[in-house]
């Protein structure tokens, strides 16, 4: 469960302070998959920074089951599962390697990391690059190895954020049916797209994020009717106005 | 396992893997300076031996004039040669390291009893000439005393009337100190050793690690930033460490190949001295390894902190060059700086001096605690909110 209140933060400061994130407040609740989507520069990644501990925000609440962002960092570090914005491997270790690498980190038990390696590595199909180096790894296969690296401490809630940028159709196919698992299993499921098919697709509740705010929180049906339009791009577009022109 | 030892070993293991990195920490970087300066050694001694055991050959013009001093030249070992046809120029284009010329009026002169005078061309300038000028000028003045001495015995006058003083060199230099000479480079090439050894652990690590985009899902973990700080830094100081004594060993083989005993002096270079020098050096690379983690961390991005690094490589040798400029004797607060103390115990230990445990204990302690400065100011950087941020 994860809960957002007048979320704020600025960047710069004088004429050219920017103010990325404008009073966001939102929730995910477990056993769902919740979408952040809005345009590029919207505030999402710097949101869910936030959430993940790497960014202070100038004023507001994150909390994850209960544990304060402000208050108990390393708390809610354990109870996340975070794909971020950067996701780079250790070309010079194998994928086996990387994910260890966060598993000791976490202070898990060699034993506690290889079950959950074997386990990930097959719902995420990375049986047969496991032992590989990841230099000259795909996109798709980098994505895979972050994500069951984000994923070693078997965290009740994940963050994702853009998880299917630059992947191919397959890949974001498999990508998409992993996080249906998760909601399975009943994880709370938060992730951001700007892609309107993607998030029609899996969410159960979509946020609509624009200049830093959100100007739309509901499911697809609610959103459609709030704009009084058929399809959801149309709503989507309606919502953001102007802005939202040329994206995808 | 600490999150320390976690993130030591990972980056030791990674940068293992990379052939660029260990060929240039573990065989370039500490061979390059025992090689350069065993091999500039053996060339200098080399050359002063062969100048030393040569007869040495002036060319003179008008020999004629002086058939004795022609023939006690000859029996202190200088070879009297034709002189060429410009010897003005002769030496200026160093064809010839130095002319005697002696002219007509010699004869006259010496007979009279009266002041000779001899000419002899040459150019200061000219380092390789300086030893065979030297030697001329010595003899000549040796014949100009030795007659001197004879015309006052045969006046009746005790020839020590003329020489009141008597200037006897008492010679206190050891072998090794005479060797140390010669290692004035030493301690530069130590200290520029476990500096460079350093370098490329202390870019990669940090702004090498934000540049591929790992830094951020590095510090998602529940990790306190400050041990993940120290666990690069100690990898880096591990790095720092294999190349200095890598270095030290380099050196003690190479010093062997080096004729150091013909010119009568032996460089110790053993298992004592060698510690010695680790323990003289070990703090310094502390320091390297510290100051190049809180740059990279500071910088922006990879050539920035290269930028910054290449810079840094320059300052281990502010103190010899203060030191060639300007020799001061060792007094006690140099052992307080580091760098300088460094300069001076590393130089120490090899000409065999006694270094003594009091300054040494100072040099490691001081040395210390400005590493601990430098980490924390990288653990400072570390905190910073833009640090892990990659765009």
């Amino acid at each position: 469960m994860i809960k957002v209140a007048g979320l704020k933060k600025a960047f710069g400061s004088g004429k050219d302070l920017v103010q990325a994130v404008d009073g966001v407040s939102f929730s995910a609740a477990d056993g769902q998959i919740t979408g952040l989507l809005g345009p590029n520069g919207a505030g999402k990644t710097t949101t869910l920074r936030m959430l993940y501990t790497l960014m202070r925000p100038d004023a507001g609440t994150l909390e994850v089951d209960g544990a304060e962002v402000r208050l108990d960092p390393d708390r809610v570090r354990r109870q996340l599962g975070v794909l971020p914005d950067a996701r780079g491997l250790y070309k010079r270790l194998t994928a086996r390697e990387n994910i260890a690498y966060f598993g000791r980190l976490h202070g898990l038990t060699p034993a506690y990391i290889e079950s959950r390696i074997a386990l990930m590595s097959q719902a995420l199909q990375l049986q047969d690059i496991l032992d590989r180096k990841t230099e000259g790894f795909s996109n798709g296969q980098r994505v895979k190895v972050a994500i069951a690296r984000a994923l070693v401490h078997d965290p009740r809630n994940v963050v994702l954020d853009e998880p299917t940028n630059g992947l191919d159709v397959m890949s974001t196919r498999s990508l998409r049916r992993f996080m249906l698992e998760l909601k399975a299993e009943g994880r709370c499921v938060l992730f951001s797209s700007h892609i309107m098919q993607e998030v029609a697709a899996l969410c159960d509740r979509i946020v609509v994020i624009a200049r830093g705010q959100v100007i739309a929180d509901g499911s697809a049906d609610e959103l459609r009717a709030q704009a009084g339009e058929s399809s959801l791009e149309d709503a989507f577009v309606k919502l953001v106005g102007a802005d939202a022109e040329g994206m995808a | 396992m600490s999150t320390l030892t976690i993130v030591w070993w990972k980056e030791i293991l990674e940068n293992l893997r990379d052939r660029r990195t260990v060929i240039s920490t573990f065989v370039f970087g500490p061979l390059f300076g025992p090689v350069l300066i065993a091999g500039f050694m053996a060339f200098a001694i080399n050359q002063d031996v062969k100048r030393a055991e040569k007869d040495l050959e002036i060319p003179v013009i008008g020999a004629e004039h002086a058939p004795n001093l022609i023939a006690f030249l000859e029996q202190s070992g200088i070879k009297v040669v034709a002189a060429p046809a410009d010897p003005k120029s002769a030496v200026r284009k160093r064809e010839v390291d130095v002319v005697l010329t002696i002219p007509a009026s010699y004869a006259d002169e010496w007979r009279g009893g009266e002041r000779a005078r001899v000419e002899l061309i040459l150019d200061r300038s000219q380092m390789q000439a300086q030893q065979s000028i030297a030697r001329l000028s010595e003899t000549l003045l040796r014949y100009g005393q030795m007659t001197a001495a004879q015309r006052l015995l045969i006046r009746g006058i005790e020839p020590e009337v003329i020489a009141p003083i008597e200037i006897a060199s008492l010679d206190q230099s050891t072998p090794q100190s005479r060797a140390g000479m010669l290692l004035a480079f030493f301690p530069y090439i130590l200290i520029l050793t476990v500096f460079a050894g350093a370098s490329y652990l202390a870019i990669d690590t940090t702004a090498g690690e934000r540049e591929r985009h790992t830094l951020e899902p590095l510090l998602i973990n529940p990790v306190s930033r400050a041990s993940v700080m120290l666990g690069k830094l100690c990898a880096t100081a591990t790095f720092a460490f294999i190349s200095l004594i890598l270095c030290i060993v380099a050196f003690a083989f190479t010093i062997q190949l080096v004729p150091t005993g013909k010119l009568g002096i032996t460089i110790v270079l053993g298992a004592r001295e060698g510690l010695l020098l680790f323990l003289i050096t070990a703090p310094i690379a502390l320091v390297g390894a510290a100051l190049q983690v809180m740059l990279a961390a500071f910088s922006k991005s990879y050539r920035e902190a290269q930028t910054y690094l290449s810079l840094l490589v320059l300052l281990p040798a502010l103190p010899s060059m203060i030191m060639a400029v300007n020799p001061i004797k060792a007094q006690e607060w140099m052992y307080a700086v580091p760098l300088l103390s460094h300069q001076l115990l590393i130089e120490q230990a090899v000409k065999g001096d006694v270094v003594e445990t009091g300054h040494l204990l100072t040099s490691m302690l001081v040395t210390l605690l400005v590493a601990a400065v430098f980490a924390w100011m990288a653990s400072r950087l570390y905190h910073r909110e833009r640090l892990a941020i990659s765009a």
